[in-house]
């Protein structure tokens, strides 16, 4: 029977030959992840009232990274808590104050192609553009599944975006997503949505992840992308192990059924903005253009990768912040502030003006540095600009590419990046 | 006890986790967390919600975070019920997984603020005593109706892990679980 990527993977998960959607089967998980205020502190009083420990510790990874560096007792306690959690319980993998846990995860070679990944966190979906299934989950489904490594679902059915044409330079796997959130809504539940064509393989696995990330914001329970080349590629570099065929064994039959199949032409795709206060409120740069801004901010899983600091960085070379704008940039992950500092990046970005956070989910997650004030205005590379996200309920972010968001730094109101990429073209 | 009874909170599409459970109160216990739930679109709902009302939303209910604090918060202000056009993905799971139902069912032009609603769940069928209509909804898949009798997840991991001594009486108590 012909099935879709995401079939596979639960029927190799559930010990089955095939699986159909609307099924309800368990499934093993491989991997579970947690962060600090979905991890420990809401497992731990749970497992001990179950008597039990992890199912098993080094298939547990664990990463600090939305109450980092600690601002109050209160965050530091958590941190505190989760510090003590990985220690008491074995947890070899836990990642303090290194980065953001999805960036962290094949930063390290933790995520392959066919794996099942459970998350305490709904942009879980991340690891899916390796070829994983990958879903987030709340805490007491991840207290289940690191007690008995295994869970429940429903086998969804599978939108497939296919994606075809180059991006233009300026444009980026953001504004596909954020095109998508617009065109597809944010109503996908229970759906897996499987990108392909030559538009996604054309893509670095930096780009591919962005879509993977954002499939959480079209509602899907995960996003994934078969693997190829630059799969394989991207994990060996990482210190990752992965079989030559993972690309002929995790990859959608032909003739595979699709509850709906999306055409995306990314070449005829101009910059996008997203207004306050959702991802779907999307549309060209144009139609923002002009907006004042307070604040301009490059954080988070999904905006703040070495590509997207050199997005940031190809706009803001030799040019300044505007007056009376800040632009604050968190990179994703400590690795990659080492390689934005030995590349240039980071000091291109710092002489333009902008403040560099501590890596960590800070402003993005309404958590850390970098907030705002009631009527502010913030343009931002995160993933949702849901209302008091970001501070203060009363603010206003819009969300876009780092290209977009470092023009806008620039200009002191909402810019397309277009006009100041100068030569040839920028990393996508 | 698959009868419930309380008071419509009537409220629109896309009400998203940062509503229910805000990032800046996230790190307080749960009791104080839920006095901010659904702040920034109705200052009064936490002072003001009773035990048995149930909170009525349009499409995509609970979008965003993996937040359970979003369904918890709810659960701690006494909501006994959430009902919605549809639901994410996420936070339908945690609220069936503490215990609080999430029934499918479209409320526009049927539910208007404060009607009194009773849920039956054994039965599948919501009414409003407001205008004396009634309407079957979905019934749960049957593990998850039995995972809700039986309490929500922890209840039958429970059941798992430490079941109960030959005195009938759980082994350990469930100690601070949100
Ligand atoms: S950076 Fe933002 S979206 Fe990413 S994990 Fe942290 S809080 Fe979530």
């Amino acid at each position: 029977m012909a099935a879709t990527l995401v079939e596979k993977i639960m029927a190799r998960a559930a010990g089955r030959d095939t699986v159909s959607p609307g099924e309800i089967v368990t499934i093993a998980v491989d991997l579970a992840m947690a962060h600090d205020s979905s991890g420990p502190r809401r497992w731990q009083a749970r497992l001990e009232a179950l008597g039990t420990g992890l199912w098993d510790p080094d298939r547990v990874v664990i990463v600090s990274d939305h109450y980092v560096p600690a601002v109050d007792a209160d965050s530091a306690a958590i941190l505190q808590q989760t510090r003590a959690f990985a220690r008491d319980y074995g947890v070899k993998h836990f990642y303090d104050m290194k980065g953001i846990c999805h960036v962290i995860l094949p930063e390290n070679g933790h995520v392959k192609p066919g794996m099942v990944i459970a998350g305490g966190d709904s942009h879980t979906t991340h690891a899916g553009a390796f070829g994983a299934y990958a879903a987030g989950f709340g805490a007491t489904d991840m207290t289940a599944i690191v007690a008995t490594g295994e869970t429940w679902t429903v086998v969804p059915e599978t939108i497939r975006v296919e994606i075809a044409g180059a991006l233009k330079a300026g444009v980026t796997a953001k504004d596909i997503m954020l095109a998508l959130c617009r065109d597809l809504g944010m109503g996908n539940h229970f759906k897996a949505i499987e990108y392909g064509g030559d538009g996604v393989q054309a893509l670095s696995m930096e780009a591919r992840t962005v879509l993977a990330n954002m499939a959480a914001e079209l509602g899907a329970e995960t996003g994934l992308i078969a693997p190829d080349d630059t799969t394989l590629a991207h994990i060996r570099a990482h210190g990752g192990e992965v079989d030559d065929d993972a690309p002929q064994r995790w990859r959608a039959d032909p003739d595979a059924a699709y509850a709906q199949v999306f055409d995306l032409d990314a070449s005829a795709l101009a910059p996008q903005v997203a207004a306050p206060h959702s991802p779907a409120n999307s549309a060209d740069v144009s139609v923002h253009a002009g907006a004042p801004i307070d604040q301009a901010y490059i954080g988070a899983c999904v905006g703040a990768k070495l590509s997207d600091l050199q997005m940031a960085a190809s706009v803001l070379k030799d040019r300044r912040v505007a007056p009376g704008v800040r632009l604050l940039v968190a990179p994703a992950s400590s690795k990659v502030t080492a390689a934005a500092a030995r590349d240039g990046t980071l000091a291109v970005l710092v002489e333009a003006g902008a403040v560099v956070l501590a890596s960590g989910c800070g402003a993005c997650a309404g958590l850390g540095a970098g907030l705002l004030a009631a009527g502010e205005v913030c343009i931002s590379s995160t993933n949702r600009n849901f209302k008091g996200r970001m501070g203060h309920k009363d603010a206003s972010v819009y969300l876009s590419s780092p290209y977009t968001v470092a023009a806008s730094a620039i200009e002191g109101r909402i810019a397309d990046p277009r006009p100041f990429l100068r030569t040839g073209r920028a990393p996508a | 006890m698959s009868v419930r009874e309380g008071r419509a909170w009537v409220f629109g599409d896309a009400i998203d986790t940062d509503l229910l459970a805000p990032g800046h109160a996230m790190k307080k216990s749960p009791a104080e967390l839920a006095k901010h739930t659904l702040e920034a679109v109705d200052p009064d709902f936490a002072a003001s919600v009773r035990s048995g009302d149930m909170l009525v939303a349009g499409r995509d209910l609970g979008i965003g975070s993996s937040r359970e604090q979003a369904a918890i918060s709810l659960k701690t202000l006494g909501v006994s019920a959430v009902i919605a056009k549809s639901f994410a993905r996420i936070f339908y799971r945690n609220c069936i997984n503490i215990g609080l139902p999430a029934i499918i069912f479209d409320p526009a032009g049927r539910i208007h603020p404060g009607d009194r609603l009773r849920l039956d769940l054994a039965a599948g069928r919501l009414s409003s005593l407001a205008t004396r209509e009634s309407w079957p909804v979905p019934a749960l898949p049957p593990h998850l109706m039995t995972m809700i009798e039986q309490g929500g997840l922890m209840a039958s991991l429970q059941a798992r892990f430490a079941p109960p001594g030959a005195d009938g009486q759980s082994r350990r108590a469930p100690g601070s679980l949100t």
